[in-house]
């Protein structure tokens, strides 16, 4: 059984169909690419995955359980985890605790036992620090823990929205743009946090970029959209020597 | 190597120093009264202050560390302030005044939370100025349906309506409990300064452990980004329950405070309404907007200037709002607040700019 | 029946007022983002000119209306330059407000220290032998039509106005896109003090209105209907002036019936209930848009 599994997924915004009889198969251990120009409907297909908006029709599903119409949080309890376009931290919290919120659902304590400092407090939140900082350090955060996190740098805020979603637990990793505005050093980094990440937590990540370069880098499988349709998908070689893919990126 | 550790230490050094400066205060406050050294304005003004700093950090919770606008939480401390009477009145004669006054000060915390769970359900679907008009409404449908509220008990019991004292029908030895637009009378005045410390010291340790802690985190995210909050599995509604119904636990005991310390508790706007709700707000962005210490802080200081400003008698009221004006002024404005920063050091501003997306 | 339509009237007059107000609040929220809590005592300030003007120096009224509109407008203005525009690139609508908070209190004092705390008989602009129109066993009062009628002019010549005018245009551009508009030319703060000077002309005229129909005028006059006429423009959707209008409309048509047919210490609680009820089903007002949040 495929990972996730989309079939015939459409939106419409008023008159627009933003996405229109999508469908996309990811295996388990896929690293998969989503290509295409500016508003073919990338990102609106990141939204209908993680429920930020509801589609008009079509089914999700992720490891045989239908995910459609779930709100985002309830996607993500499922093990769909994404990061933003345009960087969506918790700007005022330090980086290690943007990814202690992300470890939210991996470890628990009552709400009596954080206001009177029960043990299980203390436990739980050590628990917690050790494990934000093993995974801050997979990134090379692990020096800037008590940063306010709207002060990094530009790279590492990206790399901290994907620690910050590992912190979840998913099965499935959705990163939107993860080199967007990096210069060629840190998307170099970034292809190889990338790779360490799928090998050593076992994951399965779904991407979208511009970058020709780290898609054909790193990506096995893509599918490239066009003004909301599939416009071709198969293996990252033969879809990008296609002539139809060819001209929607280069122009007539 | 700074680490993790670092880190809540410095939070929890931060915290315990709010609760030091508080007990310095308390206790420098009770030794100058012991030395008679506080005048009776002043002295008055004890509990009021404790009241309002108590829903300061009430407020704060919401507008602070939430990042959702309310202006209806005097509403909540009014349902706390009626409550707890309500309960004092009853068993006036029959309880002790210790554990009569230390449950009702939990049935105003209790009543004014059961509220806000209430009132949280539909209103927290909503966001920014549309939650913030429908807090209003609700602070001002409380405070009017209270001036209707008629309770009395005779020998048969207790006996409600909404009609008018004469349709209780009670008794002639009858007494009345709440008599609509006129209140309670006669709730017994329990409050001190120490139990107004105490509350206040209770609520301040309930809001910072609540905020430094797992739950607290899960509340700043959804002030600092709902969507990514939503998209990395925090059930968002859910804390923002919490984090009002809390709030309002805090504002009932304030409610709970105030009643026992006047001889009328009267639903006026002057003491519950939308004025009142915005006074508060007034302390929490005054003290910084997410600062528990800065809303304590700005609580007393601007409760004590009217007092202060005494001497100009009729100018009191006018000098006050002009000092509003200039206080937000000088710390807000990009410019002079670039200058604090550079000269007298952002030490003391540790909440700046936060909620400013609420 | 003839109870239940001067009922009407008086609602819809009591409306029209609000909207005229609320169209102030609007403005401003829609143009310059905030939330002008001092704008209901901009309607006390304008009643007390009116008042000085007619009644303590005796001069025609018309004189006294134009005093206050004036009056208000130039406050306004002040307001804005003074209190507002200091903290526009603060970042925090709520800063603003709480200024605007403290703006109002000033107000409110200004006026206990000039005028004192008893209030004054307001003079109605209706000469007495007017005061009501009969047609048929149907009367209702000429302040009440008078009230509709401006009400309704003021929302034609201001709707012209945004969208005949380049100024209307300026303000329009403006609320959608400060950044935008100030690149294409537009003065960002002239547009705003226009706004202001708009906003708080017609906030003089209801003052004089709301004080012809309900004639005590107190330092705190402006702040209870300054509250109805913010609920009035979040019930027909923030930012809209259409929405103002109907919002104030409906507000006051269902003060007035409650205060009739239900009850008269409940009926702002039944407002309230309403806005709420509004608010749920449609959480943006009556004619608010809707907007999707980019993810």
């Amino acid at each position: 059984m495929a990972l996730l599994e989309i079939n015939e997924l459409s939106i419409q915004f008023g008159g627009l169909r933003a996405v229109d009889d999508f469908h996309l198969t990811v295996e388990k251990g896929d690293l998969y690419g989503m290509i295409g120009p500016n508003g073919a409907g990338k990102t609106t297909v990141f939204n209908l995955l993680t429920g930020e908006y509801k589609p008009n029709e079509g089914v999700i599903r992720l490891d045989g359980r239908d995910i459609t119409g779930l709100s985002p949080a309830e996607i993500n309890r499922a093990g769909v985890a994404r990061t933003f376009q345009n960087i969506r931290l918790f700007r005022q919290q330090s980086v290690l605790d943007n990814v202690k919120i992300g470890l939210h659902n991996r470890f628990r304590y009552s709400t009596a036992a954080a206001i009177l400092r029960l043990p299980s407090y203390f436990r739980t939140e050590r628990e917690m620090d050790e494990e934000a900082m093993k995974l801050l350090s997979v990134f090379g955060l692990e020096g800037e823990a008590d940063t306010i996190s709207a002060n990094l740098p530009y790279g590492k805020q990206r790399k901290l929205e994907i620690a910050r979603a590992m912190a979840t637990g998913p099965k499935l990793l959705l990163l939107d743009e993860p080199a967007a505005g990096m210069n060629p050093n840190e998307t170099q980094e970034l292809m190889e946090d990338i790779s360490y990440v799928r090998k050593n937590f076992d994951m399965t990540v779904l991407l979208i970029e511009h970058d020709m370069k780290l898609v054909a880098g790193i990506c096995e499988k893509l599918t490239v959209l066009n003004f909301g349709r599939i416009l071709a998908e198969g293996d990252t070689k033969t879809v990008l020597q296609d002539p139809e893919v060819i001209k929607a990126y280069l122009g007539e | 190597m700074k680490n993790s550790r670092g880190t809540m230490t410095k939070v929890s050094r931060d915290n315990l120093g709010t609760i030091i400066m508080l007990a310095v205060v308390f206790a420098a406050v009770s030794a100058a009264r012991a030395a008679g050294l506080v005048n009776s304005h002043i002295d008055g003004l004890l509990v009021p202050i404790c009241v309002y700093a108590i829903m300061a950090v009430s407020l704060n919770l919401v507008v602070g560390i939430l990042g959702e606008l309310s202006i209806g939480h005097a509403g909540f401390m009014c349902i706390g302030a009626f409550a707890s009477a309500f309960f004092s009145k009853l068993t006036a004669e029959s309880m002790g005044a210790f554990p009569r006054f230390l449950i009702a000060i939990l049935i105003g915390g209790a009543v004014a939370g059961f509220f806000g769970f209430l009132i949280g359900i539909p209103v927290l679907r909503l966001n920014g100025d549309y939650l913030a008009i429908v807090t209003l409404a609700f602070g001002e449908i409380i405070k009017n349906l209270i001036n209707v509220f008629y309770v009395g008990r005779d020998s048969r019991g207790l006996h409600f309506s909404i009609e008018g004292q004469m349709a209780l029908g009670l008794e002639p030895d009858g007494e009345m409990i709440i008599n609509g637009a006129q209140g309670i009378t006669g709730t017994p005045f329990d409050s001190t300064f120490t139990v107004g410390f105490i509350l206040l010291m209770i609520s301040v340790i309930v809001v910072l452990n609540l905020t430094n802690s797992r739950e607290g985190r899960a509340i700043m995210s959804i002030r600092d980004n709902r969507i990514a909050a939503g998209s990395v599995g925090i059930p968002v509604t859910r804390y923002k329950m919490l984090a009002f119904t809390i709030s309002a636990v805090i504002a009932g005991f304030a409610g709970a405070l105030y009643a026992h310390n006047l001889a009328s508790l009267i639903a006026t706007p002057a003491r519950f309404g939308y004025n009142m709700s915005i006074l508060f707000l007034v302390f929490v962005v005054l003290g910084g907007i997410g600062s528990t210490r800065g809303a304590i802080i700005a609580a007393v200081v601007l409760t004590l200037i009217p007092e202060l400003l005494r001497f100009l008698s009729n100018y009191r009221m006018l000098i006050y709002s002009i000092i509003l004006i200039v206080m937000m002024i000088v710390n807000w404005n990009p410019t002079s607040r670039a200058w604090i920063r550079r000269h007298i050091t952002g030490r003391f501003r540790r909440g700046t700019g936060a909620g400013e997306e609420g | 029946m003839v109870s239940f339509f001067s009922n009407l009237i008086n609602g819809l007059s009591l409306g029209s007022i609000y909207a005229i107000i609320a169209i102030g609040y609007t403005m401003v929220y829609g143009i310059a983002k905030m939330l002008n809590f001092a704008h209901g005592d901009i309607i006390m300030i304008g009643a007390y000119i009116a008042f000085s003007v007619i009644t303590s120096l005796g001069l025609p009224t018309g004189l006294g209306i134009l005093a206050a509109i004036l009056g208000c407008m130039v406050l306004g203005i002040c307001i804005e330059k003074i209190a507002y525009r200091p903290l526009r690139g603060a970042g925090s609508s709520l800063a603003v407000l709480i200024t605007a908070i403290g703006v109002s209190y000033f107000l409110q004092n200004t006026a206990l220290l000039i005028f004192g705390s008893n209030p004054k008989m307001f003079t109605p602009i209706i000469p007495f032998k007017y005061m009501t129109v009969k047609i048929g066993e149907f009367s209702f009062q000429t302040i009440s039509a008078i009230s509709i009628v401006v009400g309704i002019i003021l929302v034609i010549l201001l709707q012209t106005f945004i969208n005949r005018t380049k100024w209307g245009q300026g303000m329009l551009a403006c609320a959608q896109d400060r950044g935008a508009a100030s690149l294409m030319g537009i003065s960002v703060n002239g547009t705003i003090s226009l706004t202001f000077a708009i906003g708080s002309a017609m906030a003089g005229i209801a003052g004089v209105l709301l004080c012809s129909a309900y004639p005590t005028l107190s330092p705190y006059t402006g702040a209870m209907p300054g509250i109805k006429a913010f609920v009035a423009a979040v019930f027909g959707g923030i930012g809209s002036i259409p929405g103002a209008m109907v919002g104030g409309l409906l507000l006051g048509v269902i003060e007035i019936l409650s205060k009739s047919y239900i009850s008269s210490q409940l009926s702002d609680a039944i407002v309230f209930a309403v806005l709420i009820v509004v608010l749920l089903v449609k959480p943006t007002g009556l004619m608010g848009k809707k907007i999707q949040e980019k993810v």
